[in-house]
């Protein structure tokens, strides 16, 4: 009789844990469902390729808000992923415990747990109100400082794993040590830092917050960095506040886009990364 | 020759150090940047609003008063209910994947878990407003208020957005962070425990409750935390659904009445703050949430490290 008890408690858990788990995967397929469902039918060329066209008036679309997207990724990257490798490689080859490393590695550690939002608040009280207009490059700034930390992580991390069999071979052999960093270490790491900055890549393509008082948003083509500049996330954010129907339809349109650049980032890099170590094991 | 080329060798060696140790450093002073100015431009608000800022509940800018009192309450009663929702899906989750579930369906079941978490806050935000509101709304305020609607925390009138559908939306984001670690540390209990079970005829669910679950106890309570931390400076999915406004929790203290958050408050006045000392207001909410962030993290981190170093427990 216990024994009927005990096991039907562990298959009663079973089915819960189950349970739960489908609960939690839900959403995720809802989310998706629903984007493609209120997204799909406004896809055209002319909605991707062309400019949102004035309240009241049918057409237009959101080309100014992919290019954004685009412009302020790349500024954002174009000099974090670069300080991030920089930091990483410090972390793992040339920190011994050191105080310097301690503090590089808190501040590191501190940076990746900063809510987002205060990156915004940061770059716009330092740059925005300093000249007085939105800019692009505010939104680089604090793009670029939630980067850092997963860049920098990714390198030393993949670093790391390195043998040290090869380090000592290379050593053996008389290189110096920056190029036994450079082109023997980070070289073998290259595949983690290249996926490490591809995710922080795809993370900061879903970040809004940040840009709601930097880059805010503009109804034209992007004219200068240092003007206010339009992206998909702010898109979705004011679309959807707005209530008028054709402009929400819009901003799923963007969402779906936008949901695409993420998750083909993700599913590829995970994909690949996960490949490798079923091949290694 | 020989020693030139080494010489050459050793100088491009310290330039490539030193080059990492600035850059590094740069980092370092870039973060402390980030608070110097925060605290900086908050100084001015800290003095002219004094303990009002913390106890007031009025949030007037044509009358120059600042209490930030409902944005802290909306905060911290909603992010924690959500982590409180959160714990036992993610718990569930991480034992049916490391007990209960086939091999190949934890690939999967992984990605999943991965893909919750990269999904941007913005889509988590639309999804909410214009998808659950109006459901949450007819089926599930609606009927609760229609038989429990005399119970203040539970009374009407629905709206959709509410302080109820921001822990609703904001439990969905924290499972993945709660549920990751807590996977990876009820799969590394020792195999030689669980065997140990398994031979004294225990059952899978009895090797989880009574070697699994203490084992990972120390580090699901840090993973819990750092589900926290992100629930308090979650943004845009939150200002999207929680409607911002003033009235919670102390004109109305209804679940379903909307509510404001620390966070939505900045993210829906930053821009259009004009007089000095709102600016400065807003710059101290920043500065609180920098602050209770930076505990959170540091103790999650504290916690994972100490795990990390002394192996469990």
């Amino acid at each position: 009789m216990r024994v009927i008890s005990r096991k039907m408690t562990d298959r009663l858990m079973k089915y819960l844990s189950l349970l739960v788990t489908v609960a939690a995967i839900t959403p995720l397929v809802w989310i998706i469902a629903s984007i493609i469902s209120n997204g799909a039918s406004v896809l055209s060329w002319e909605f991707l390729t062309s400019l949102p066209k004035p309240f009241g008036e049918s057409g237009g679309g959101i080309g100014n808000a992919i290019l954004g997207t685009f412009i302020i990724n790349a500024l954002a990257s174009v000099w974090s992923i670069p300080m991030g490798v920089a930091i990483g490689i410090y972390l793992s080859e040339y920190d011994r415990g050191s105080k310097l490393g301690a503090v590089v590695r808190t501040a590191i550690e501190s940076l990746s747990g900063v809510p987002s939002i205060i990156f915004g608040v940061f770059a716009f009280t330092l740059i925005v109100l300093t000249v007085r207009h939105y800019t692009a490059l505010a939104a680089a700034l604090a793009l670029g400082l939630m980067m850092i930390p997963l860049v920098a992580k990714a390198t030393e991390e993949s670093m790391k794993v390195v043998s040290e069999d090869v380090r000592e071979a290379a050593i053996a052999l008389g290189i110096p040590k920056w190029a036994r960093t450079v082109k023997i270490v980070l070289s073998l790491a290259r595949g983690g830092v290249l996926s490490g900055a591809l995710l922080a890549f795809a993370r900061i393509s879903g970040e809004t917050a940040p840009l709601l008082f930097t880059a805010l948003f503009s109804f034209f083509w992007p004219i200068g960095l240092d003007q206010p500049m339009a992206t998909l996330q702010v898109m979705i954010y004011n679309y959807a506040l707005s209530g008028f129907s054709d402009w929400v339809s819009k901003a799923w349109g963007a969402s779906l886009i936008l949901m695409l650049i993420v998750l083909t980032i993700n599913v590829a890099v995970r994909g690949v990364t996960r490949q490798k170590y079923a091949e290694g094991t | 020759m020989k020693t030139k080329s080494s010489h050459f060798f050793n100088l491009q060696d310290s330039a490539f150090k030193y080059l990492l140790i600035g850059l590094s450093l740069l980092v370092v002073a870039l973060f402390a940047t980030i608070a110097y100015v925060l605290i900086d431009r908050s100084s001015y608000a800290v003095i002219n609003n004094g303990a009002q800022f913390l106890l007031g509940t009025i949030w007037d800018v044509s009358r120059e008063v600042y209490g930030a009192a409902p944005a802290i309450l909306g905060t911290v009663v909603s992010a924690s209910l959500a982590v409180l929702l959160a714990i036992p899906v993610s718990l569930g989750i991480s034992i049916y994947f490391t007990e209960y579930a086939p091999r190949r369906a934890r690939f999967y079941l992984s990605i999943f878990v991965d893909l919750l978490a990269a999904i941007p806050s913005v889509i988590y935000g639309i999804w909410g407003l214009w998808i659950i509101a109006p459901l949450i709304k007819v089926y599930v305020q609606q009927p609760i208020i229609g038989v429990i609607g005399w119970i203040p925390l539970f009374s009407g009138p629905a709206y959709g957005i509410s302080i109820s559908l921001a822990t609703f939306v904001l439990t969905i984001m924290v499972i993945p962070i709660i549920t990751s670690l807590s996977t990876e540390l009820l799969s590394r209990t020792p195999m030689s425990l669980k065997e140990g079970m398994n031979s004294l005829g225990a059952t899978k669910w009895e090797t989880v409750r009574h070697v699994g679950l203490p084992f990972a106890r120390l580090g699901t309570f840090a993973a819990i935390i750092l589900g926290l931390g992100r629930a308090f400076g979650e943004t845009m999915a939150v200002t999207m659904v929680i409607g911002n406004s003033y009235q919670w929790p102390f004109t109305t203290s209804s679940l379903f009445s909307p509510a404001t958050t620390i966070t939505s408050k900045i993210a829906s006045e930053l821009y259009e703050a004009f007089s000095t000392l709102q600016l400065s207001s807003l710059l101290e909410l920043s500065l609180a949430l920098l602050v209770i962030s930076l505990a959170i993290n540091i103790t999650s981190r504290v916690i994972i490290n100490r795990i990390s170093k002394r192996g469990f427990s």
